[in-house]
């Protein structure tokens, strides 16, 4: 592979396509993971917000209002620098960006997904109630499934703020695109100048979020032609 | 009709209700007694809906006592869903899932309360989508139907719960006029087989031509409970003398 593109692309720009590439994979684990764990964490979160214990719905309602407050860059250095000097420990890049992805997702998807949920008609609630359906079976078959119809778009959308958002865990030394191509940028290899470096970086990026975006779209175009 | 406690449907003593500041059923007493039909009406805001919508449970009164079937409502789960199981509830907007079929939204309920498999339940609901006549739509959507339709399918879907009474809010009130007829139909071929009902509702041929008791409400309290002929020739207060002049005057 890595020879394939030094034949075409030439040296040094071969080596460097191929190392940015590389790295690329470890932008979409980490997105993968931030999506996997926000996504079960946000679950979590929506069916607080949506219980009908009101102090559990508060308590889920502080944290998606706590996360969504934060920058994840300040998530990044708490998790990754602030926390492990504090206890002592070093905390690797890895678990500290999942960390930080984590929270960042969860109260976001949460948010998206509590909207979803809250877009169904409250007359939906009340027909599955006056029938004797109980709450979880309501929400199960009656309102969730009306509920995704509104949800899926803008969740699908949100996992290019995900993608793009990895790209902020370098700062804490996670290895991926983003920390690559500004060693790359930095090197003093002529070649590898900023200004070549960092639109290739943006072509790659674009090359994973604009499908996805393109996805959200048509989501979104198929939800308006049913309503 | 015997009017026992043994066959006492709802009993509301002294209930009173509160949206914030706002009084929305006023030291309510009221008896409905086995086979009785009744008919709620009164001017926009007078407490109808919120009356019937408290006595399954949908909304929460704060003061007095509301027994169903001779069960108090209160909140505990066990007690809600013992009443529940036994009312039947009809809602101006359908309220169908518009997400499942006629026949999904009709055996959702029996599946999960009355332990049928699919078959028997289809079965069941088959049944009752014959009897308000749209047995041949049963695997359509909601949305492919006309709101007549649409309104049937909720009668039929709630008929599916076997229910000892049913609550009608508004019934016809989201509908087009030429639908109307096919929803009171569906509704008086009912009360004529004997299902206790009460009625909230602006329909007043309706209410001379099935319901045993007109109820009229003004301001969150029970202005007048008659018979339909008492109500409508003789009624008793002005406020009741002024609404019927404006509804039957258009």
């Amino acid at each position: 592979m890595s020879e394939l593109l030094i034949d075409i692309f030439g040296k040094p720009h071969g080596i460097i396509i191929f190392q940015l590439v590389a790295a690329t994979r470890f932008t979409i684990y980490l997105s993968l993971v931030a999506f996997g764990g926000g996504g079960v964490v946000a679950a979590m979160i929506t069916f607080l917000t949506i219980s009908p214990q009101p102090g559990l719905g508060k308590i889920a309602q502080t944290y998606i209002w706590f996360f969504q407050s934060i920058p994840l860059l300040m998530l990044l250095f708490l998790t990754g620098l602030g926390v492990p000097r504090l206890i002592g420990v070093d905390v690797n890049p890895w678990t500290a960006a999942t960390i930080s992805l984590v929270l960042f997702t969860s109260a976001y998807l949460a948010e998206v997904w509590r909207g979803a949920i809250a877009a169904v008609l409250p007359g939906q609630w009340e027909a599955g109630f006056a029938l004797n359906i109980s709450f979880v079976s309501t929400l199960k078959k009656v309102i969730l499934p009306q509920a995704i119809r509104y949800g899926l778009a803008p969740t699908v959308g949100f996992m290019v703020q995900i993608i793009k958002g990895t790209s902020l865990a370098y700062i804490i030394g996670f290895s991926d695109l983003m920390l690559t191509g500004k060693r790359w940028a930095n090197a003093p290899v002529s070649g590898s100048e900023p200004f070549i470096i960092f639109p290739i970086m943006a072509v790659i990026y674009f090359c994973i979020c604009y499908p996805l975006a393109v996805v959200a779209r048509k989501l979104e175009a198929e939800d308006l032609a049913k309503s | 009709m015997h009017k026992t406690d043994e066959n006492l449907v709802v009993n509301m003593q002294n209930v009173n209700k509160w949206f914030g500041e706002f009084h929305a059923l006023k030291d309510i007493d009221l008896s409905i007694y086995e086979g009785e039909r009744i008919v709620v009406c009164g001017p926009s805001g007078s407490g109808k809906s919120t009356l019937i919508r408290c006595l399954n449970g949908l909304e929460k009164h704060q003061d007095g006592t509301i027994k169903v079937h001779g069960t108090v409502l209160n909140d505990n789960t066990e007690s809600v869903k013992k009443i529940r199981k036994n009312v039947g509830m009809v809602f101006q907007q359908f309220n169908l899932f518009p997400h499942l079929t006629v026949m999904e939204n009709c055996i959702l309920a029996p599946m999960e309360n009355l332990h049928l498999s699919e078959v028997e339940a289809s079965k069941l609901a088959m049944s009752f989508l014959e009897r308000v006549q749209i047995p041949d739509q049963a695997n359509k959507l909601p949305g492919q139907l006309s709101g007549g339709q649409q309104q049937r399918v909720a009668i039929a879907r709630a008929l599916c719960m076997q229910p000892r009474l049913m609550l009608f809010d508004e019934p016809t009130s989201s509908l087009d006029p030429e639908m109307i007829k096919e929803v009171l139909d569906t509704m008086v071929a009912l009360a004529n087989d004997g299902m206790s009902m009460i009625c909230v509702t602006h329909e007043l041929n309706f209410a001379r031509r099935v319901a045993h008791r007109v109820i009229f409400m003004d301001e969150g309290k029970i202005v007048e409970d008659q018979s339909p002929k008492d109500f409508f020739e003789n009624p008793q207060t002005d406020r009741a003398r002024l609404f019927l002049s404006q509804i039957l005057d258009h």
